[in-house]
């Protein structure tokens, strides 16, 4: 039995040890500030929802203090939805910004993206000023906690949402669903891609 | 049982006190220290391919680069303070192509951690780069030149016999092009 601990401790610290070998860059706008989680599971829930099925609906204050809905832009625009777990996070910080430079992808598919994450909105202001002028909204599941990102199947056991898209159609369809793994993050390729595949 | 233990705590103590590197990454390249080996494939872009006096379609090393100098930045599209050093970055470039005497001789790439070929396009259109750009999707020379945070600006001095000598290595903007390109010209002792 005692053995079984010390299998325990000593593969926690293997597990430490390997934390280092993520494979992620940091960008020098974020100096000292991202706290690193380390390595984690990969996936920690499991959406119900898929592509053909109807979009759940919600409304969630954004950033600049507007509420925003998800049926706000029925009928107008595609829309895609990125889940990101944490501010101040690794991956996180280096996934918007990224988009931020995209806007061309998803204008010539008329999708708008809505960036949302569990954190508070003083937070998301602080984190998301260091990524420059987003010109998308980010929208704050912070209270009732997770509500929507539970809504979508994507809350993790710890009350962060996974890294997840969404593609939803002008109708309100679901198009596409990526759960990625938590660690990475997602190639702007294969978004790119299935946007393209949308009615414009 | 206790033999696989006994074997796990060697293991986890060789690689604590002798160093025994785990994670892939290797120290950051330094100024005074050569230049990682590394490979990268041939631009597609005629223009590219020129620029950088590549002859053939094998994978170069930088010391092939028709240059005496090679600035390299490491780079993310994802990655905001490169953003905003990209206006910088080519404004270094277009003044290192007035300047006579040093045109043909200095060169610059980029190389971008964990982008995809199509992230790094969408990085060069943005804000219309004019020199070479590489992806590095596997973060193979991320992890080889020490996993670096982003902007990393390397300053490479291709030597007579071929090998290299690291002339700046820094991470953060370059600041002023102007006062950049004097600099490493005096620090590589380019005449």
């Amino acid at each position: 039995m005692a053995d079984k601990h010390y299998l325990k401790a000593l593969l926690g610290i293997i597990a430490v040890l390997f934390v280092f070998s993520t494979a992620h860059s940091a960008s020098e706008q974020f100096k000292g500030k991202i706290y690193s989680p380390g390595i984690l599971k990969p996936v920690d829930s499991k959406t119900r929802l898929k592509a053909g099925m109807k979009a759940p609906d919600f409304a969630l204050p954004s950033l600049s203090g507007e509420k925003i809905s998800l049926g706000q832009h029925r009928g107008k625009k595609n829309v895609v939805i990125s889940f990101v777990p944490a501010a101040w996070t690794p991956v996180c910080s280096d996934q918007w910004p990224g988009y931020n430079i995209a806007k061309g992808i998803f204008d010539k598919n008329n999708a708008i993206l809505l960036g949302i994450s569990v954190d508070n909105i003083p937070t998301l202001y602080a984190w998301t000023k260091e990524m420059g002028d987003l010109w998308f909204p980010v929208l704050s599941d912070f209270y009732p906690h997770g509500a929507v990102s539970k809504k979508y199947g994507v809350l993790r056991s710890d009350g962060v949402s996974e890294r997840a898209l969404f593609v939803i159609d002008k109708r309100g369809i679901i198009r596409y669903i990526d759960v990625h793994d938590i660690n990475k993050r997602p190639a702007l390729e294969d978004l790119a891609k299935e946007l393209e595949k949308l009615e414009k | 049982m206790r033999y696989k233990i006994l074997f796990l705590l060697m293991f986890v103590l060789s690689v604590t006190f002798f160093g025994i590197n785990i994670t892939g990454a290797e120290p950051v390249p330094a100024k005074g220290g050569p230049f990682p080996e590394i490979t990268l494939p041939v631009p597609e872009k005629a223009g590219e391919k020129e620029y950088l006096g590549l002859t053939g379609n094998k994978p170069f090393r930088i010391s092939q680069i028709k240059a005496d100098l090679v600035i390299l930045e490491i780079f993310s599209m994802y990655c905001p303070y490169c953003q905003k050093e990209a206006p910088n970055v080519n404004e270094l470039y277009q003044t290192v192509s007035k300047r006579a005497g040093v045109k043909d001789r200095i060169k610059i790439i980029g190389v971008g951690a964990g982008n995809t070929a199509f992230e790094i396009d969408v990085f060069r259109t943005q804000y219309d780069i004019r020199f070479p750009l590489f992806s590095d999707e596997s973060f193979s020379i991320h992890k080889l030149v020490g996993e670096v945070r982003t902007p990393h600006f390397f300053v490479i001095r291709i030597n007579a016999d071929g090998s290299n000598t690291i002339v700046y290595s820094k991470v953060g903007s370059i600041e002023d092009s102007k006062q950049f390109l004097d600099m490493i010209i005096k620090e590589s002792g380019l005449k």
